[in-house]
Parts: C-alpha cells; structure tokens; sequence
C-alpha cells in the first residue's frame, strides 16, 4: 500500500487557482494603478499587508500616494476617513478578519455614518487560507451586512476585480470588497456579455433543472459545477451576485420565479449564518416567492487548519462537493 | 523639552478671552438648563481652552464653516458637544437662538456631536478613540494638498485609555505630522470614577513625549498660560506633532460645582441651574444688567 502524498498547509501563499487555470498576478493591484493614473484623488493606505494585499504594486509605482500605517487596523480605518474627508479617495488594504473583527467601530462610526468615500479591500476572505481561524474570515460578511451605508461586493475572479476597481472609483461611498489576491483566476471572460455593476446580480448560464446563487470565488465554483453536471445530463442556471449589500433583489426574484419547482442553491465561501444565502432566503420570504431553498457555505463553527484544498473538500465548498450535492436533490426530485 | 509658558501675553487680549470664556460657560448652562442636565461640568472646565482656540488661534470664517483654508478642529469626545456648541455660538458659527433647541428632536444641536447635525463639528466622536486617527489622516490630507491649515484634536484623559489612541500617536509623530495638535483635557474624571483610579496615564506627558510629541503641559483655566502655549505649538519649527496637556478643574467657574462630589455627569437640579449663573456672573464680576 502506497502512501498519499500529505498536503500541505496552504496558508500565506493560499492559491486558489486550479493546476493549469489561466491566472493574472495581482489583479487589483495593477487595477488600481491604471485607474490612479486617471484619478489623482486615489491614495493606497495599508496595515503592514502590502504585499499580501496587491496593494504593493500600486506603491511601486506611486510612492508618494502609498501610506504604510503600520500593524494597527484601527487607525487604517480612522486615518483613511481623514483622508477621505479631505477629498482623497482612499483604498485600504489589510485582511477581512481584522477589518472586520478588530477595526468595526472605526469603519462604522468614522467612516460608514459620515459615507465617506473610503474603499476597504481585504485579503483571505472565507476560506481561503490554512492558516484557522485567526486568518479565516467566515463571517466578515455576517458582520457588516449589518452596517448602514456600506457596499459590500464579493468578486469571483481577476476580471470581476479589474472591473470593480473602476466602478468602486466611480462610486461615491463607503465599499468593502473581499480580495482574491496573488495568482486569480480568470473564468469570466468566457461570458463576453457579462460586465461587473455596482448593485446588479447577473445571469451566467441557463438551464432548467437546477438555480445557483453564487458570490465570490464560489460563483467559479458553480460555472465548473455547471459544467461537469451539464455532461450528467443535468442543466443550471448560474446566477452571479457579486454585490452582497445592496442586493439586487430584483434580478434574483425574477431567476427564483422563472425556476418554480426547481431546487434554488445559494453557495457563498462565507458561514452559512448571515452571508448571500441568508440574505437571499430572507428576500425571497418577503416577496412570498416559494423555493426548495439549499445553501452551499461554510459550516457554523470555527474551522480547521490545514490545506485549501482538502479544507474545500471536507466543507463542501469544493467544485467537487457542489456537484455532488446539486446532481444528489436533482435525482431525489426527478 | 517640555516648555514653559513665558507670562508676557498682553493683558488687553486676556481681559478679552476672559469674557469669551466667560460667555462660553454661560451658554452651556443655558444649553443645560434646557434639558436639566449634561456634561455642564466638563464644558465649565474646557471653557477657557475653548475660548483661546475659537476666539484667538483658529484661523476660520464664522460665516463659512468648510472654508478650505480653516484650521480643522476635531472633538474627539462626543460628550463634550455641549461645550462646542457653547463656543461656536460664542464664535458666531452657530446663532444664540439655537441654545433653546439643545438636544430637542430635529434640533441641529443633538446631545453627542455628530459632524452631520452641526456647522463647525468636523466629525462625529461619541465613540471615544476616534479623534486623533481621523486627525493624522487629515493632516496627511492636508500636506498632500499642500495646505498650511492645521489640525487641532481636543480629546480627554480618559480617551486615553483606547488603544486607538496610541496608534495615532506613534503614527503621527512616524510621520512628522507638525501640522497636528492635539489638546488633552485632564480632568481626572470618567465614568466610573478618578480616571486615576479607573486607569491611571500620569505621567501623562512623558508618554506623549516618548512617543515623540513636542508637549506642553499647562494649567488649562490660566488663560495666559493657555495663550502662551498655544503660541509655542503653533510657533515652533520642530518637525514634530505638538499637544498641550490641559489640567482642568470640572465645573470650574461655578464655585457650588467645583466643589460637589465629582462625577463624570454633574447633577444640577431644576432650582439649582439659576444659582448656577448666579454663582458664575459672581465670580466674574459681571451684573445681571451688563450681561443682558
């Protein structure tokens, strides 16, 4: 008997990029340098993670608007209101566990009441990285879907963040967006129709027997599942919500309507507590739209070290896990 | 070096902030009056810091309250609006008439200071901690845009106890921020108790020192002392951020107050509010008739 191989951690350098997935390098970063040589007011702002937040390319190449504030998250967020308030549009890079968990008080009260034009973009959201909890920010979403004001977009890939880039630079308000960071895919480009906006959830694909939701990186997840299920003779809709806040509850009602009897999935790499799926579930309630209703996410709990993609697969948020889950209520209903 | 405030400040110029300072509390006893309660007991301390800042060293326009080229002052505690409030009417930003609305519904006046409700209140800071971090991302602002304004950050002893507070401090002298100054309100109140007993910073100015601030510390009701200092941190060339530690007495001005048992949030009952300006015009030698 042959040993497998032990995996190992993937932690700071957490790629999520498959072998041989077309990739771009620091797609945000090289985003926010183009859009910074058209818009002086952009400054870059960071808490000691430059160079995991991409945000060290835009300071490669404007050093004079690149302000390293040091380990200290609280005053990331209270310094980047200041600039804000006199007139710079700032972008904020540290990780999503401690935006969230460690600096609320200072997004919401310095930055989200006064909707200063402060962008917040934080690395390792959800599961992305084996470093446990510490690093693991499974519930940013649930905390700041709470905050008024406050736009919060989950991009799927290296062209979702290219483009969220430019519309968070035309955007006059407080934004969060969760950052892939490093080598990030590119999936997109194969929907030439599709184009990131503020605010609107956009169909992807198109079956009959199946509906998924889908934010982030799992909205990649559901495209590769939709593919593999497409071969099982099982046909989905993907529907890409990459704004979390303010919902585009519209567009989803319509998808949710046009799939009555059908299982409706909503995968999100975030707790299945507060995340996409709660806030789509919620939606449907009060509109009185009926779905068999199926959340893919992250268990309620705090979740182990270890490597990506074993981490992906024992939590069911691998393309692997959503297929089979999705063929699995497909057959039980037919 | 911590400077000593020189006495040479023109007695003319004190005779006038005295008034200032003296018309600052008695708005805020008419601001509390209005509710039957408030932070009367800080406003009464701060009131002569107040009085130099927005009646001498400010460089502002009454009528225009987000003139670019003002010097931005940020309350970082939100408790202390009915001290702002008090000396922006007495600067002319904000019109008497506006005493009797204090912390009525749809008032521009609200209890906690909020940058939205009022002209003159550059941020919200009911939560304390806030105030010198929006101050260091200000006065970065400011040297982006080449501005010669400044920022002043009137924050209390007991905001020092927020962590937050010290990462603004390292953070503002790392980047040589000489166009910011922060002023401390040493009271040694907060709501518990002594902020001494709660959580004791003495020596307060060794540490904003060793953190590499140029520091004063002063007696915060001396007027003079006050302009002295006000004029040394404006003045000097060093590279520094500048604060002036204020040691201030709560309640000062209204002797029945100054000596009630401290708390955090002064009781003033409905008969006592007139003893109160009483008490004031008394220790200001001013009648009923001249401040009418």
């Amino acid at each position: 008997m042959t040993a497998r191989p032990r995996l190992k951690t993937s932690a700071m350098i957490a790629s999520i990029a498959a072998e041989g997935q077309a990739t771009t390098s620091a797609p945000f970063g090289h985003a926010l340098v183009e859009a910074a040589k058209r818009d002086e007011r952009i400054v870059g702002m960071t808490a000691d993670l430059g160079k995991y937040t991409d945000l060290h390319i835009f300071g490669q190449q404007f050093p004079e608007r690149y302000y390293q504030m040091g380990m200290a998250e609280q005053l990331l967020m209270s310094a980047g209101a200041g600039m804000a308030r006199e007139g710079f549009v700032p972008f904020l890079t540290t990780y999503s566990v401690f935006a969230s968990r460690r600096a609320y008080d200072f997004i919401c009260m310095a930055i989200a009441e006064e909707r200063l034009n402060v962008k917040i973009v934080s690395a390792l959201p959800g599961l992305t990285t084996g470093y446990g909890p510490s690093h693991q920010a499974t519930e940013d979403i649930a905390i700041f879907r709470g905050m008024p004001n406050l736009t919060i977009i989950d991009p799927c890939d290296a062209l979702d963040i290219e483009q969220a880039v430019d519309a968070m630079v035309e955007f006059d308000g407080p934004v969060y967006m969760r950052l892939l960071r490093g080598k990030v895919p590119r999936v997109l480009d194969r929907f030439p129709d599709y184009q990131f906006k503020i605010g609107k959830a956009q169909r992807l694909m198109a079956g009959e027997d199946a509906l998924i939701i889908a934010s982030g990186l799992m909205t990649m997840r559901a495209v590769e599942a939709a593919d593999e299920l497409a071969e099982q003779g099982i046909k989905v809709s993907v529907l890409h919500c990459p704004t979390i806040k303010p919902l585009d509850t519209q567009t989803i009602v319509d998808e949710v309507r046009q799939h009555t009897g059908k299982p409706v999935f909503v995968a999100e790499n975030h707790t299945v507590v507060g995340g996409l799926g709660e806030a789509v579930g919620a939606l449907l309630m009060r509109e009185g739209v009926c779905a068999e209703f199926h959340q893919i996410g992250l268990p309620d709990e705090f979740l182990d070290a270890g490597a990506l993609p074993t981490l992906h697969d024992r939590y069911g948020i691998s393309t692997r896990e959503v297929v089979s889950k999705v063929a699995g209520i497909v057959a039980r209903k037919s | 070096m911590m400077g000593t405030p020189a006495q040479s400040v023109v007695s003319d110029d004190i005779e006038n902030l005295r008034h200032h300072a003296y018309r600052i509390r008695r708005n805020a006893l008419l601001m509390g009056e209005v509710q039957g309660q408030g932070y009367v007991g800080q406003a009464l301390g701060i009131a002569d810091v107040l009085a130099v800042a927005y009646c001498r060293q400010l460089n502002m326009r009454a009528d225009d309250p987000e003139w670019e080229g003002r010097d931005r002052f940020l309350l970082s505690i939100g408790h202390y609006a009915i001290a702002l409030y008090a000396a922006l009417i007495e600067a002319g930003v904000i019109s008497a008439d506006e005493i009797d609305n204090y912390g009525s519904d749809d008032s521009m006046l609200p209890m906690s200071g909020m940058a939205a409700y009022t002209p003159g209140m550059e941020i919200t800071g009911g939560s304390l901690g806030h105030g010198l971090g929006i101050g260091v991302g200000m006065a970065l602002g400011l040297k982006r845009k080449n501005s010669g304004s400044r920022i002043y950050n009137l924050l209390s002893d007991g905001e020092l106890n927020e962590g937050s507070t010290w990462e603004a401090v390292a953070s503002a002298a790392h980047w040589k921020l000489d166009n910011l100054i922060a002023i401390v309100d040493v009271n040694d109140q907060q709501a518990d108790d002594r902020s001494s007993t709660v959580l004791n910073y003495e020596p307060v100015a060794d540490k904003w020192q060793a953190f590499g601030w140029e520091t004063w510390r002063v007696d915060g009701n001396d007027l003079t002392a006050l302009v002295e200092a006000f004029d040394q941190a404006v003045n000097s060339t060093s590279d520094k951020p500048r604060v002036l530690i204020c040691d201030t007495l709560m309640g000062r001005g209204v002797p029945f107050l100054e000596s009630r048992d401290k708390t955090h949030f002064i009781r003033v009952d409905e008969n006592e509010w007139s003893l109160a300006l009483q008490q004031l015009d008394e220790v200001y030698g001013i009648s009923a008739e001249e401040q009418s």
